[in-house]
């Protein structure tokens, strides 16, 4: 360890989350987490269901406040790194909105923040020829194919160029093929604007491909049972996926998921 | 049409409607005391209990019937007009289930029919039936409560999961028992939704129907009649008779809801 | 979950009006046979045992069909050089003028008590009962005090109808526009929350639009409401002008045209279709392109 160690993008300290604390039906969803994200990483969390990791991401995201620990995001608080727009995010479901054509989708955020027409369009624009969707921004969600809406919400989460990108199995409802298609993609996209990633998976093979950690959780209450390295490096193709270091990280995670109770 | 609120469950649910009702109920009397708006623009809540109470077993009005007759004579022409309505609507909901086809095809045109101002009916059916017979505004009554329950407890029957009916077909499943097991209960909220509209809609039918003419001895021609005499707190007392009928009956639709399905939230209406 | 085209080539619209209209013929010519069997067959009954059938057949309380039709191109009055349809026509103008300021003022009430009661839970369990049971209160009847009202201030008898009307329109308004202010999915709220956008711009950009296939059905439900609003206050306000006081006056003197009061009631009906109609157009031109049913 040196005397300048960077910041780490997010660093959560003794983390507890208790739902209804004071009543009969409490339940703790997490406890005692801790762990550092360095800036640029990508890190996957994956664990049986209970295991508190959808909960742990909108931690991050001061979407849900926690009951004990402090959470910080790029050194400021969870809170502040929220209303600063610090991060982006994306769901299960591409969640882009029905009434709104794609372009004006991924420009959403933009708007918000108060961006001029011009350069909003210039943006979203960008953002299209970076998700290769370039000639569907006047189409409707509904016109487009689930792996398309779902580049079209990276496209969103993206658009205002954050350090961060939270997301809640994003691929979860796609088909094999396109799944990895899109997770080459993704971290094509990422190496190339630099982002710091959180991502949660119920896939082994798609947490070992993207990251370069994954964090296994085990379930109630939701406990860091084991952080696995993944280190094929920062340039990852459809090769990586045969190769023997690949297999072998995999194979970690699956035993170690099997420790906490997930069925194979 | 329903799902924005819930009819509340529990006393403490209820409490911020009554607090609420209270207060307009004390800044009403108070209102109108403190800026001497006049009595024809809003009497006062206690000179409608007044009138209410005065006019109840005997007229002391313009008109010669008591409110509680007056009362009684409608709600009877409101309450039979809905019976029929709600029967004829479900029964005609039924066989458009079994004739799919004539159904389809006659569904616009009770949609259509449901957007026409029913109750302009009403001068024709005292042609028909008589000014003086309580079945021409029966038949209004009728028309008006038929089509709403028709159109949900089709829909309900019609719009039924099709993974169901695939389900009771490999069981070899007769249209009969695919009816009674998935069609009926899949429709029993959406019935239960058009009689809490049909529920009130009935009374306005029936004193809408008593504004075309006919006996005197019912609320609407009371409240008309108090009104054009400027006899307001009579009108307003005739009105609040109304108005407990028609909840009365909401509540009566309610609480059906409640017995039959205890474990769902009502379904959106049309 | 890619839904299919909306509306479809012109063509294809160009032949479902033409089915519409051949549809609404065949069913007019099956009605007229309806009645007009029904006289020819009651006159028969009739002649052999009176009394019997609740409806008479006879010319007076059944016109003939072609009498109907024919009442609307005769003249209003004996010796006017109007017919009964131009007549007609003006006085249903005059109803959806009050019927359309009645939808305006309903809507606004409507979507405003919703926004309301989104704000605040508490509103929400303190109006929502009395919203829910306000339509129990038979306002229409109290159409000639409001009118009278209406005169003392400076509105005039049409804004006086048009409130009767409001009342029945803001209560569909208020509860489908509620349930659509409240029906983006957990994940869409918590998109806007990471947005850090605030309470009135997460209701405009999300629930506002999300809100839409539900007050479209109501939007239509209201139109309908304004329209029997407005006839039913202008005959208990004893309003003249509109097609209310011409049914009115029509069934009055029934005896002496009884084809007119049915061609009145004729022009009230199709009053009602022509707004539904038009709502209905709105919702499809409003969603359109969006791939929706609503």
């Amino acid at each position: 360890m040196t005397m300048l160690t960077p910041v780490p993008a997010i660093s959560i300290q003794g983390v507890g989350k208790t739902f209804n604390p004071d009543s009969d039906e409490q339940v703790v969803a997490l406890d005692g987490i801790d762990l550092d994200v360095e800036a640029t990483e990508f890190v996957s969390l994956i664990g049986p269901s209970g295991c508190g990791k959808s909960t742990l991401l909108r931690l991050i995201a001061d979407l849900v406040t926690p009951t004990a620990g402090t959470i910080e995001v790029f050194g400021k608080s969870a809170h502040q790194a929220r209303l600063d727009r610090d991060y982006g995010m994306a769901f299960q479901s591409a969640g882009l909105f029905s009434w709104r054509k794609v372009a004006r989708n991924i420009e959403l955020p933009l708007e918000l923040m108060g961006w001029s027409k011009a350069d909003r369009e210039a943006r979203s624009a960008e953002m299209l020829e970076l998700v290769q969707l370039p000639e569907f921004g006047n189409h409707y969600p509904w016109q487009l194919s689930g792996g398309m809406q779902q580049r079209v919400a990276i496209a969103r989460a993206l658009s205002f160029k954050p350090r961060l990108l939270l997301m809640d199995e994003p691929f979860g409802a796609l088909d094999e093929m396109t799944r990895e298609h899109m997770q080459n993609e993704l971290l094509e996209l990422v190496s190339e604007v630099g982002t710091t990633v959180v991502f949660i998976t119920h896939s082994i093979s798609e947490a070992t491909f993207l990251s370069n950690r994954v964090v296994v959780l085990s379930p109630r209450p939701g406990r860091i049972h084991d952080i696995i390295d993944v280190p094929l490096g920062d340039h990852r193709t459809e090769d990586t996926r045969e190769e023997e270091t690949y297999f072998k990280c995999a194979t970690e995670v699956r035993e170690a998921l099997r420790h906490v109770g997930a069925s194979p | 049409m329903s799902a924005g609120f819930t009819v509340p469950r529990r006393l403490g649910a209820v409490a911020p409607a009554a607090i609420a009702g209270l207060v307009l109920l004390v800044l009403w009397e108070l209102g109108v005391r403190a800026f001497g708006i006049r009595e024809f623009v809003l009497p006062r809540p206690s000179s409608i209990g007044q009138a209410l109470a005065d006019n109840w077993s005997t007229s002391e009005g313009v008109s010669t019937v008591s409110l509680r007759q007056a009362g009684w004579n409608t709600t009877v022409i409101a309450v039979s007009g809905l019976v029929v309505g709600v029967l004829l609507g479900a029964a005609l909901a039924l066989l458009a289930t079994r004739y799919v086809r004539v159904g389809r095809t006659l569904t616009p045109f009770a949609v259509a029919a449901n957007a026409t101002p029913i109750v302009a009916l009403a001068p024709i059916f005292n042609a028909w039936f008589g000014i003086t017979s309580p079945l021409s505004n029966q038949a209004v009554v009728v028309v008006v409560v038929f089509f709403p329950v028709f159109l949900n407890t089709a829909r309900g029957l019609l719009e039924v999961e099709v993974s169901q009916i695939e389900l009771m077909r490999s069981y070899g499943a007769t249209d009969l028992s695919v009816l009674g097991k998935v069609r009926i209960p899949n429709a029993i909220p959406f019935f239960l939704t058009s009689l809490r509209l049909a529920a009130p809609l009935s009374v306005i039918a029936a004193i809408v129907a008593e504004y075309f003419g006919g006996p005197q001895d019912r609320l609407g021609p009371v409240i008309t009649q108090n009104a054009s005499f400027a006899r307001y707190a009579e009108a307003w007392a005739a009105i609040v008779v109304a108005s407990v009928v028609g909840l009365a009956l909401f509540a009566l639709a309610v609480a059906l809801e409640r017995v039959a399905m205890p474990w769902r939230r009502p379904v959106d209406g049309q | 979950m890619v839904a299919a085209a909306p509306g479809g080539s012109a063509e294809s619209v160009g032949r479902r009006w033409v089915q519409t209209g051949l549809l609404v013929a065949a069913a007019l010519a099956f009605a007229s046979l309806l009645w007009e069997g029904y006289k020819i067959v009651g006159g028969l009954i009739e002649d052999r045992w009176p009394d019997v059938l609740p409806v008479g057949p006879d010319d007076l309380t059944m016109p003939h069909v072609w009498e109907i039709a024919g009442s609307f191109i005769e003249p209003v009055q004996r010796g006017s050089s109007e017919i009964l349809a131009v007549s007609l026509f003006k006085a249903a103008g005059f109803t959806l003028l009050e019927a359309g300021l009645g939808f305006l003022i309903g809507t606004v009430v409507g979507l405003g008590l919703a926004v309301l009661m989104l704000r605040s839970t508490w509103l929400d369990r303190a109006l929502g009962p009395w919203i829910n049971i306000s339509q129990t209160v038979p306002l229409i009847a109290l159409a000639p005090i409001v009118v009278t009202w209406g005169r003392t201030t400076f509105l005039g008898d049409t804004v006086s109808v048009a409130l009767i009307a409001a009342y029945l329109t803001f209560f569909p308004v208020a509860v489908n526009g509620l349930a659509g202010l409240k029906s983006p999915a957990p994940e869409e709220l918590e998109l806007m929350r990471s947005y850090a956008a605030t309470w009135s711009k997460t209701l405009f950009a999300l629930r506002l639009p999300a809100a839409r296939p539900y007050l479209f059905p109501a939007f239509k439900l209201a139109a309908t409401l304004s329209v029997v609003g407005a006839i039913v206050g202008e005959i208990s306000a004893g309003i003249r002008g509109g097609l209310g006081r011409v049914i009115l006056d029509y069934a009055g003197r029934y005896t002496t045209g009884p084809e007119k009061l049915y061609a009145a009631v004729i022009a009230a009906a199709l009053l009602g279709l022509f707004v539904f109609g038009m709502a209905n157009l709105a919702e499809a031109r409003v969603l359109r392109g969006e791939g929706r049913e609503s």
